[in-house]
């Protein structure tokens, strides 16, 4: 019986009386790689945000295991250490060299002592293939390499659920396939993912169920080859169609 | 030349002692100024509504006012409400409120810089609001403000020399005095002006070094593609 880690329940999110999505219902069980698919501007990232609490939804709720985070007195940094965050941009801390980014929140925010944290961070730096750039600084890494340490950041926390917000979309073309790959074995690990992307190789070897979301809600969820052979809806299809000629095309370049 | 040698001998060891007083208005106006410019630019960033109102009046209030009339007003004006300092308190205190509000504008515009997706990255590994602006974004703030910020000490050391007309006896007021035994303004005036720009080269050559010691590689280049 698989045991649901994140649910997501009627959860909507407005900026004034744009609603951004709405009534949005998902259960993400232990082990679980979601990719979340759909045209930009449909609230993928919002969605991502607001489970991490880094956006304060305005309706609904989310359960992380059997706790609600999003219950008034949750205590937000703590839920936060709980949900690992990949973002497009990286965004490492940019005066620290690798193995620092790593270790801030072992020594800030888990008090590891130095030597322990030091040791982690390094291992969790090997665990995404970059132990020997351990003492550059992101403006010394490749874009890949970043996003690398990025996630190597948020895995350090022992996250139980981690968040991938289009973790490829600001690589050049060759440097994607390194990221899904760190990616790829996480999810082979058995780490709960949840993944807005539009990488659709990705999301067809590695997903356990692809969500598509338009409009601020969810059209269709099913396992890849629902989406892909057996869609449910026009829209569905359409997109995955336009998506993956796209993708495909990258693909051939390389 | 001669002539002006002999009186730059002459007042040699009043001079230096001038320049200590005005390397400490400095040093203190300086300190001051920037512990309260970091608390005004992190309200003006951070803080509630109401705080980033005071912290704009603040900034507002002292560049918009000369700072010799903050001066008067503290050593003279003050006493009348019950508080009297002493000359050298008044002098620190009106260039420490003066400068904060500089070093505040200069500090707010790097710390706006890197912002809110450093802020956000910050959070996403569980560190509070509080621990994200100490290790994350003051780290990069201050770094990214050095180089318009090492304007402020210059400027600074130079703006001392107002006090000397509350009588506070730094560079400038020892330069009236020599001026007053010698009947000779120009060549006074002329030898703290050499004294005045031998510490304003030596003070830039120690902000450069510091700009040098505290560069991050990489970092300028990606702060800019941010």
């Amino acid at each position: 019986m698989p045991k649901p880690i994140l649910t997501i329940k009627k959860l909507t999110k407005k900026y004034g009386n744009n609603v951004i999505f709405h009534d949005i219902d998902l259960v993400v069980n232990e082990g679980d790689t979601i990719v979340v698919i759909g045209p930009s501007g449909t609230g993928k990232s919002t969605l991502l945000r607001c489970v991490n609490l880094l956006t304060k939804p305005d309706g609904g709720e989310i359960w992380l295991d059997d706790l609600e985070i999003t219950a008034k007195g949750a205590d937000e940094d703590r839920v936060r250490q709980h949900i690992g965050m990949v973002f497009q941009n990286f965004l490492l801390f940019n005066h620290l060299t690798a193995l620092e980014n790593v270790k801030l929140g072992l020594t800030k925010v888990k008090h590891l002592p130095e030597a322990a944290a030091h040791e982690k961070a390094l291992a969790e730096l090997t665990r995404v293939g970059l132990a020997d750039r351990a003492d550059h600084y992101p403006g010394q890494l490749s874009g890949g390499q970043q996003q690398r340490v990025g996630i190597a950041r948020a895995l350090a926390m022992d996250p139980r659920v981690m968040l991938f917000d289009e973790p490829t979309s600001a690589l050049d073309p060759e440097l994607i396939g390194e990221v899904l790959e760190v990616m790829r074995n996480l999810s082979l690990e058995g780490m709960t993912m949840i993944v807005v992307t539009h990488e659709m190789g990705f999301a067809r070897e590695v997903a356990d169920r692809i969500v598509f979301m338009e409009k601020g809600s969810i059209v269709e969820e099913g396992t890849p080859d629902d989406l892909f052979y057996r869609p449910k809806y026009e829209r569905t299809r359409e997109f995955l169609w336009k998506i993956t000629e796209l993708y495909g095309k990258k693909e051939a370049k390389e | 030349m001669a002539e002006w040698l002999g009186l730059f001998q002459r007042f040699l060891k009043d001079f230096i002692l001038g320049a200590g007083t005005t390397l400490e208005l400095t040093a203190v106006g300086l300190l001051m100024g920037f512990l309260l410019g970091l608390g005004l630019a992190l309200a003006k960033t951070f803080g509630p509504k109401w705080l980033r109102a005071i912290a704009t009046g603040y900034i507002e209030l002292f560049r918009g006012t000369p700072l010799l009339v903050q001066l008067f007003l503290i050593y003279y004006g003050l006493p009348s409400l019950g508080i009297t300092l002493s000359q050298t308190l008044s002098a620190y205190l009106a260039l420490g409120l003066n400068s904060a509000a500089y070093q505040a504008e200069y500090l707010r515009g790097a710390i706006q810089a890197i912002g809110n997706s450093q802020m956000m990255a910050g959070r996403s590994i569980g560190l509070s609001r509080w621990q994200t602006i100490q290790h994350v974004i003051l780290p990069q703030a201050l770094r990214l403000a050095l180089p318009s910020w090492s304007n402020e000490p210059i400027s600074l050391l130079k703006t001392t020399a107002i006090v000397f007309l509350i009588a506070v006896q730094d560079l400038m007021a020892k330069a009236k005095r020599a001026a007053t035994i010698t009947y000779n303004p120009i060549g006074s005036y002329l030898a703290v002006a050499v004294v005045y720009l031998v510490l304003v080269f030596a003070l830039d050559a120690l902000l450069k070094w510091a700009e040098r010691k505290t560069k991050i590689p990489g970092f300028e280049i990606n702060t800019k593609r941010v």
